[in-house]
């Protein structure tokens, strides 16, 4: 991959394998019936939704296929694709809307 | 009825429950294994995420920053940030699990993925009677369709990635990937208010080095939903 060696690319690979055992670990096999405390609880509420939209928002705003120019017919499969996801609370239908509103407004606009 | 014929119903109880979730893990698989090659990554290494992370959404989110060349300390906070809800699931499952052997609780832990922690967790609760060498069948059965799929998929996708033509914009399958999981998440008005925080954070501190705007945004978006929950608790409080 551009920028990383092979071995970088096999460091970041295993650090998250590590770490994300880590955190499925925690509690079943070290803390024990210990309860987090509710503050810390409410902050871990909130991670994916701190993380994703933030993540996703340049993506959609300066896509990579245009190279980086706003493109209607990606704006459209992204409302689409929250839209659904709302609607329904589902993933796989979220992510069939979002493709099929993609493929309908790229034929259409061309 | 015998313990085994017991353990036993629990486990295809678990392999029926997490079936429907192919319907999920299947395309996601797929995309994971189509963006990565697409992104450079060579099979051993796209195969290396799915077997040793086994998450996809930090998965996702690792290949993006990378694809940025963000410095590898901001990949690796980003994707275990996305992550840290499964040290809540942990959580959750202890009172059921936390007494089982090591090597289980490893093995459960490795394969702690949302599909498992979701039924799991909903079926200790609605069933307490289990004992837990039901419980731990319920959650192998579980596990057994969803997860060696997982790879299956990623090694497919992989495969076929390549030859894909460029009219299909698959880079933006991973956008409609995030935005998919972002919108079940939307539960309550600190949920919105997080992703908010969230999106113009990032979009307006998209001129730092890339990831850095991110971890910045994803602070304060934390500290809103927090902040958000304890004042409509408030309110409730005061009008009930």
């Amino acid at each position: 991959m551009n920028g990383y060696s092979d071995a970088l690319v096999w460091g970041i690979i295993a650090a998250l394998g590590v770490g994300t055992f880590y955190l499925r670990f925690s509690f079943l096999g070290f803390l024990g019936d210990r309860q987090l405390p509710e503050w810390a609880l409410r902050y871990l509420r909130y991670t994916p939704v701190a993380v994703l939209p933030g993540l996703v928002a340049p993506l959609v705003l300066w896509p990579s296929g245009t190279g980086g120019e706003p493109d209607p017919a990606r704006l459209i499969a992204a409302f689409a694709a929250l839209g659904v996801g709302i609607i329904t609370r589902n993933t796989l239908w979220a992510i069939l809307g979002g493709l099929g509103a993609l493929y309908l407004s790229l034929w259409l606009v061309g | 009825m015998s313990d085994s014929t017991a353990i036993r119903d629990a486990y295809w109880r678990g392999v029926r429950h997490g079936l429907p979730f192919l319907l999920v893990i299947v395309p996601f698989g797929l995309l994971f294994g189509v963006a990565a090659t697409n992104a450079g990554l060579d099979l051993a290494q796209v195969m290396g995420f799915s077997i040793m992370v086994i998450a996809g959404a930090a998965q996702f989110t690792a290949l993006q920053l990378m694809g940025d060349h963000a410095p590898v300390v901001l990949v690796l906070a980003a994707s275990l940030a996305v992550n840290l809800r499964m040290a809540m699931y942990s959580a959750a499952l202890t009172p059921h699990l936390g007494k089982a052997k090591t090597w289980q609780k490893a093995l459960v832990a490795y394969f702690m993925v949302d599909q498992a922690y979701a039924l799991a967790a909903n079926e200790y609760e609605s069933h307490r009677e289990m004992s837990r060498a039901e419980k731990l069948a319920y959650y192998a059965g579980v596990c057994t369709p969803v997860c060696p799929n997982w790879y299956v998929a990623t090694l497919v996708g992989a495969l076929v990635g390549a030859q894909i033509p460029p009219e299909f914009a698959l880079d933006f399958a991973v956008p409609i990937t995030f935005l998919a999981m972002i919108g079940p998440a939307l539960r309550t008005l600190a949920h919105v208010a997080a992703a908010l925080v969230s999106v113009v954070g990032a979009l307006a501190l998209s001129f730092l080095p890339s990831g850095v705007g991110l971890m910045i945004a994803a602070l304060a978006a934390m500290v809103t939903g927090a902040q958000v929950e304890l004042w409509v608790a408030r309110r409730k409080a005061v009008q009930g």
